[in-house]
């Protein structure tokens, strides 16, 4: 959304926690002068070198591709990177950690629930055939349509902002939750994996989509423009028919054989000797 | 598993609903329209056409079913949402025994009651004949 106005000034109202000194979270205030293109991470950093060299968040990459800096910034879940300070329509910014985790100090989150229940619905392709998975003899083939199937799941960044949004963790904390749900339709809906029978103990179970009352809000405040709760619909339509025997598990996509006719084009060196040792050759 | 097992039942129960009640709602509200369960003319509850429609097994079977289906999908309904506040492991058990109990009366006391109702308007329609 576009600012109509440009603020001169930035008010950052910031909320602090250091569990050494503090009992209870308290707000600071910092004032800033407004730079063109000014993002939150641009004034808490700004803060951090003139004004409070203690306040701690995490961040990485400053484009909205690592998915360190989610934070809760007037009201509502975002990449603090990716935030421009003309975006929120005030010069009042009020920055928090992400809701629905502990903190571990000022704005920075203790994520490891989120991640255990990511690792725990194994979100990584399975195969039956590890072989072909670790030394492939081909490309797995997949048409435009089944990619599609996962692509878009495939652009979460893990930042946590769906789960600080979902009214179901916030009073639920033993619910999967919506990003670890949607990277394990993700990995469901590849042709290439075929470890749904892995998952499935989990996800059938009460921390599964059974808790999502698809309000949401995990897809109205992605970043990058994930729909975690059709992620999860789409789940549990997969769930109930594999309740009855109506699902059609695929038995992993096939590789493609090499070319047989194709030339290498003139000038294109060959691939450099592999680098690991035990590193498998095509 | 048992979730997966239960949210299936749950959805199937939500279409058993839509259709019964669908019926429900035909027989009282659209008689002027499609008079067939309400032969004695007037409003539909009104006696005559009550014990009409009581003395069809096509009817107790429906309202059975309509019970069950209610009462399951609303009591588990009702479990997820207290589920939801987190109890601890020993109030989980206690609901879900109380909700299995409670359920289950309910549904043979509904289910009695369907299957008396159907009693009484085969016998009063076979004295009404016999007079």
């Amino acid at each position: 959304m576009a600012a109509t106005t440009t603020p001169s000034q930035v008010i950052f109202r910031i909320r602090r926690f250091d569990p050494v000194t503090d009992a209870e979270p308290h707000w600071e205030e910092f004032r800033l002068a407004y730079t063109a293109g000014m993002t939150v991470l641009d004034g808490l950093r700004k803060i951090k070198e003139t004004a409070s060299p203690t306040l701690a968040w995490r961040s990485s990459c400053r484009m909205g591709v690592c998915g360190s800096c989610g934070m809760f910034v007037n009201g509502r879940p975002r990449l603090a990177c990716n935030t421009q300070i003309t975006e929120l329509d005030t010069n009042l910014v009020y920055v928090a950690p992400l809701p629905n985790f502990k903190t571990v100090r000022d704005l920075v989150p203790d994520l490891m629930p989120m991640f255990d229940a990511h690792a725990a619905l194994h979100p990584n392709v399975i195969r039956q055939d590890e072989r072909e998975q670790y030394a492939p003899t081909g490309e797995f083939f997949q048409s435009v349509h089944e990619v599609e199937q996962y692509l878009q799941f495939s652009y979460c960044i893990k930042c946590g902002c769906c789960m600080a949004a979902c009214p179901t963790y916030a009073t639920d904390p033993t619910y999967s939750g919506p990003m670890p749900l949607t990277q394990a339709h993700r990995y469901n809906a590849d042709t290439r994996d075929e470890g749904f029978k892995t998952r499935k103990p989990e996800l059938a179970g009460a921390r599964g989509p059974w808790r999502c009352h698809f309000a949401g809000e995990c897809s109205r405040v992605c970043p990058k423009g994930v729909d975690p709760a059709k992620a999860i619909q789409l789940m549990k339509r997969q769930m109930v028919l594999d309740y009855l025997h109506l699902w059609r598990h695929g038995c992993g996509a096939k590789p493609m054989g090499k070319p047989t006719d194709a030339k290498r084009r003139e000038g294109i060196p060959d691939a450099p000797p592999a680098t690991i040792a035990n590193a498998p050759r095509i | 598993m048992r979730d997966q097992r239960w949210w299936t039942w749950h959805i199937a129960a939500s279409a058993v609903i839509l259709v019964f009640l669908g019926l429900h709602m035909v027989v009282m509200h659209l008689e002027a329209i499609i008079g067939i369960f309400n032969p004695h003319g007037g409003h539909p509850i009104e006696w005559a056409n009550v014990v009409e429609r009581a003395k069809s097994a096509f009817f107790m079977v429906t309202y059975i079913v309509l019970l069950g289906a209610a009462l399951f999908h609303g009591l588990y309904g009702l479990r997820n949402m207290l589920f939801e506040l987190n109890p601890g492991s020993g109030a989980k058990k206690g609901l879900n025994l109380l909700f299995v109990v409670g359920g289950l009366a309910l549904f043979v006391i509904g289910a009695w009651a369907a299957y008396a109702g159907y009693q009484v308007a085969i016998t009063q329609s076979a004295a009404a004949a016999a007079l």
